[in-house]
C-alpha cells in the first residue's frame, strides 16, 4: 500500500467519532464571524451595525488577492464589527450578528437532490468559487481561488483530492465522505473541470476502510476519479506528503505541487465547492468534531461559522471534569485554547479534550543523539540541530538547515525521547528566519 | 478541571523515554550476557556486576557531590556503561582494575564533558582502551572458556583466536566454536551467535537502524577478503574468520552504535561505519595490536562532529 517515502509517525488514532452521524449544531444566540484568515488579508466588511442578515449574504468582501468573501451564517441583527479572538490568541475583525429565526437567501437551493451537471465554464466555476469564499477546510484555509489559478507557465496534470485524515481523533473529513459522498465526487468533478485536467485521486486513509469502500463504488460513475487507499501514517494530510504517496514526485524546497503538475484540494473543500456551484450556497457552515477520551459524547456536527465552541459543546454534553487542555483541531497541530467562547471558523476541524494527567509535558532531558527526530521527519530536516541553532539564534545558519521547509507537522517533538520541545524552537527559528528573508526582499 | 494548559502542539506524545531505550538495549545484550557467564562463568558475574555497581556509584557521586545537580542514575545509562565495559573485559581481571576503569569512563569519559549526550568518546570503551594501555598484560590474557567455570583469578588462560594474525598461534577454533563463542576472549565479544540476536532484537524494537553495522562488517569482510585472496600467504585470516574473532561484532553492534558518539543520519552512519571497517582491519593486520575495534570506533566517535557537519540527510524534494 502506498504512503510518502521518508520520515513519519503513526500515533495512537483514537478515532472516536468515526461513524457518528453528522448532526446539526444548534443555532448560537449571538454568532461571531471572522473576517480574518490565518492566511492573507481581512476581508473587508459590506454591512454596517443595525443591518438585518440573511443566512448566505455576503458580509465581508475579499481584501485582496489572497483573501476570501465572508458570508453571514446567520439570520438576524449585525450588532457590531470588532476584534475577537480566534484560535491562534489574536484578535481578528469579526462581525457579531444577534440572531433572530433562521432566514435564508431565496437563492441557495435547499433540496437534497444531488446534482450532477455543471454546465459553467471553467472561468465561471472559478468566479463562483471566488465569491462563496471557499477556502481550503483542511486547515491552512488557503484561498482555494488562489490554488485553482496556477502560475502563468504552469499547468495541472492531476488533481489530488485530500482524504486523509492523518490526525489523532477527527473524523469530520471521514463522516463526511460516508455520508455525502456523492457530493464530494461532483465537487472533484467541477474542480477537475476549473483546472481542466482529465484525472482526479482521492487519497483516504486505510483506516477509514469502509470510506474507501464508498467512494470506490461511487466513483466508478464518475470519469477519471481513481480513490486509492494509504497506509496509515502521520503527517500523510500534508501537501507535499500527499503528492508523494499519491504521485511518487516530491514537490521541490519552497515550491508548490502545482511544479509536480498536482493541485490538491481537501475532500471538505470539494463539498463546499458542490454546494457553491451547483446549489449556491457560500461556504458558512462545515462538520467539526468534538471528540476527547472522557467525552461523553463524540460527535461530528455540521456547525455555522461563528457559533461559540461553547455552544457545540454544551450540545455535545459538556467539557468533560478531568480536561486539562482543549485544543482547536487534532493532537498532532492542533491549538491550545483558553477558553471555548472562540467561535468556529472555517478552518476549524474540530475540538479536542485532552485529560489533564495527558496535557502537561513531561521534564525535559538531554538530548542523547538517538536521531530518532531525524528519522520522523518527513521534509528530512534534522530537528536536533535546528533546536539547538535557534536557542543560539544562529538565524543565517537555520536558513542553511531549510528551517523554511519545516511543515510544522510535530513530529520530531512526539517521537523524543527526551521530551525536547523541538517544533517550539523550530517554529520560533522558522518564524524569524522568514521575517529575515522578507526584509531582505523589501530591500531589494 | 481547574486550570488549562496552553503549550504549542503537538499535544501527544508518543510515551517513549531514555530508560526505555536503554532497557532494550539491556534486553538485546542478554543472549552475549548468559554467553559470556556460560563461556567464562564466575569471572563474569563478578566483573559485570562490580563494572554495573561502580558506574552507578561513580555517576552518583559525581552528580551528587561535585555537580550538586540531579541525580540521573535511574534512566540506565550509567548501568549500560557498565555492562558494556564488562563485556569488553576479560573475565580474571582483578576487581580494582575494574573499578578504576569504570572511574575512567564515567568520570573522565563521561561526566567531564557534561553527562549523557555529551561525551564525544564512548565512555565504556574509554574505560577498556585506559585499561589496555594501562594494564596491558592482564587485559590481554583471557581465560579459556570453560562451561559455569568456576574459577576466577586462577582460571587457565588461552590465546585469543586472533593472536594467529600475529604468528603467536598457528591453531585455532572451528568456525563452529567461533561462531558459539567457544574460544578465549572478553566476556561479551565471544558469541557470534549471542550478539546477533541482540542486533535483531535492537533492528525489531527500532532502537539503531542497520547502517552503522552493516557498514562496518561489511567494510570489514571486503577489505579482508581483497587481503586474504590476492595473498592468502602474507594476510592468512579470511574474511569470516576476521568477522568472528575479536571484538568486531560487540563493537559493531552495541558499541559504534552508541547514540551520542555516532553519527546523526544514514549516509553520515554509512561512512562512519565504513572508517571503523577500515581502522580495525590496518590495526590487525598491520599494526602492533591484535585487536583494533575500540581504537577505530574512538576514532571514528572523533569525526563524528565533523560527519554531522557535512554529511547532510537527503532532504525531501532534493534532487539527488
Amino acid at each position: 500500500m502506498r504512503t510518502f517515502k521518508m520520515g513519519g509517525i503513526h500515533p495512537q488514532e483514537y478515532k472516536l467519532s468515526a461513524g457518528i452521524k453528522i448532526q446539526d449544531a444548534d443555532l448560537p444566540r449571538q454568532a461571531v464571524i471572522p473576517l480574518g484568515h490565518y492566511l492573507g488579508i481581512p476581508s473587508n466588511a459590506v454591512i454596517a451595525k443595525g443591518d438585518t442578515i440573511k443566512v448566505g449574504q455576503l458580509i465581508g468582501q475579499a481584501g485582496g488577492h489572497v483573501s476570501a468573501n465572508v458570508h453571514s451564517s446567520v439570520s438576524g441583527i449585525v450588532n457590531r464589527i470588532e476584534g475577537a479572538f480566534d484560535a491562534s490568541g489574536y484578535k481578528v475583525p469579526s462581525v457579531f450578528i444577534d440572531v433572530e429565526g433562521d432566514e435564508w437567501l431565496e437563492s441557495i437551493d435547499r433540496t437534497r437532490e444531488v446534482k450532477r451537471e455543471c454546465t459553467l465554464t471553467p472561468a465561471g466555476i472559478i468566479k463562483k468559487i471566488t465569491e462563496s469564499g471557499i477556502v481550503g477546510l483542511g486547515g491552512a484555509t488557503f484561498p482555494t481561488h488562489v490554488k485553482l489559478t496556477p502560475p502563468p507557465g504552469k499547468k495541472a496534470e492531476v488533481l489530488i483530492v485530500n482524504g486523509v485524515e492523518c490526525e489523532p481523533y477527527l473524523t469530520c473529513d471521514h463522516q463526511l465522505m460516508l455520508e455525502k459522498g456523492e457530493e464530494i465526487l461532483v465537487g472533484v468533478t467541477i474542480l477537475m473541470k476549473a483546472i481542466d485536467v482529465n484525472r482526479a485521486v482521492i487519497g483516504i486513509e486505510n483506516n477509514k476502510k469502509d470510506a474507501i469502500a464508498l467512494m470506490q463504488r461511487l466513483a466508478k460513475t464518475f470519469e477519471g476519479i481513481q480513490v486509492v487507499p494509504l497506509q496509515v501514517q502521520y503527517p500523510q494530510g500534508g501537501e507535499k506528503q500527499l503528492v508523494d504517496a499519491i504521485l511518487g514526485r516530491q514537490v521541490p524546497s519552497g515550491a508548490l505541487p502545482i511544479e509536480v503538475g498536482a493541485v490538491v484540494q481537501n475532500v471538505a473543500t470539494a463539498f463546499a465547492v458542490y454546494e457553491a456551484v451547483q446549489k449556491n450556497k457560500p461556504l458558512f457552515e462545515r462538520v467539526i468534531t468534538i471528540t476527547g477520551k472522557s467525552m461523553a459524547h463524540h460527535g461530528n456536527y455540521r456547525a455555522r461559522i461563528g457559533t461559540p465552541l461553547i455552544s457545540v459543546v454544551e450540545q455535545a454534553g459538556g467539557i468533560p471534569e478531568d480536561t486539562g487542555k482543549i485544543v482547536a483541531g487534532g493532537p498532532m497541530m492542533g491549538r491550545a485554547l483558553s477558553n471555548l467562547d472562540i467561535a468556529v471558523a472555517k478552518g476549524t476541524s474540530g475540538v479536542l479534550f485532552i485529560p489533564t494527567v495527558e496535557s502537561a509535558r513531561k521534564q525535559m532531558q538531554n538530548c542523547i543523539r538517538c536521531t530518532k527526530c531525524v528519522v520522523v521527519c518527513p521534509m528530512g530536516l534534522e530537528p536536533y540541530l535546528l533546536m539547538t541553532q535557534s536557542e543560539r539564534s544562529m538565524w543565517k545558519e537555520m536558513e542553511n538547515e531549510r528551517i523554511m521547509d519545516c511543515i510544522e507537522c510535530g513530529c520530531c517533538s512526539f517521537t523524543c525521547p527526551s521530551n525536547r520541545p523541538l517544533l517550539d524552537y523550530l517554529r520560533l527559528g522558522k518564524t524569524t528566519v522568514n521575517k529575515i528573508i522578507r526584509n531582505r526582499h523589501a530591500r531589494k | 478541571m481547574d486550570k488549562l494548559i496552553i503549550s504549542p502542539s503537538p499535544h501527544v506524545h508518543s510515551g517513549d523515554t531514555i530508560s526505555n531505550k536503554m532497557i532494550g538495549v539491556f534486553i538485546a545484550l542478554l543472549p552475549a550476557y548468559v554467553a559470556g557467564l556460560y563461556f567464562f562463568g564466575l569471572g563474569a558475574l563478578i566483573i559485570s556486576v562490580t563494572a554495573v555497581l561502580s558506574c552507578l556509584l561513580f555517576e552518583y557521586l559525581i552528580q551528587r557531590f561535585i555537580l550538586k545537580g540531579p541525580v540521573t542514575i535511574t534512566d540506565g545509562s550509567a548501568a549500560l556503561t557498565g555492562l558494556l565495559l564488562a563485556f569488553n573485559l576479560p573475565s580474571n581481571l582483578p576487581v580494582w582494575i575494574v573499578i578504576i576503569g569504570s572511574l575512567v569512563a564515567i568520570g573522565i569519559a563521561k561526566m567531564s564533558f557534561g553527562g549523557l549526550g555529551n561525551n564525544p568518546f564512548n565512555p565504556a570503551l574509554v574505560g577498556r582502551v585506559f585499561l589496555l594501555i594501562s594494564f596491558p598484560a592482564q587485559m590481554t590474557t583471557w581465560p579459556k572458556p570453560v562451561p559455569w567455570n568456576p574459577a576466577y583469578l586462577d582460571a587457565v588462560t588461552a590465546a585469543t583466536p586472533l593472536a594467529l594474525l600475529k604468528g603467536q598461534i598457528t591453531e585455532i577454533p572451528s568456525a563452529l566454536n567461533l561462531f558459539l563463542g567457544n574460544m578465549g576472549g572478553s566476556i561479551g565479544e565471544v558469541s557470534a551467535l549471542a550478539l546477533l540476536i541482540g542486533f535483531i532484537y535492537l533492528l525489531i524494537r527500532k532502537i539503531i537502524t542497520w547502517h552503522i553495522p552493516v557498514s562496518i562488517l561489511f567494510t570489514v569482510f571486503v577489505f579482508t577478503g581483497i587481503l586474504h585472496y590476492t595473498n592468502p600467504e602474507t594476510y592468512i585470516g579470511t574474511p569470516v574468520f576476521h568477522l568472528l574473532t575479536g571484538g568486531i561484532l560487540l563493537g559493531a553492534i552495541f558499541m559504534a552504535t552508541d547514540y551520542v558518539t555516532s553519527p546523526m543520519n544514514p549516509r553520515g552512519m554509512l561512512l562512519y561505519g565504513l572508517g571503523i571497517g577500515v581502522i580495525t582491519v590496518l590495526i590487525r593486520v598491520f599494526g602492533s595490536y591484535p585487536e583494533g575495534v575500540s581504537f577505530a570506533i574512538l576514532i571514528m566517535n572523533a569525526f563524528t562532529p565533523l560527519i554531522n557537519k557535512y554529511i547532510k540527510p537527503k532532504r525531501f524534494g532534493s534532487p539527488e
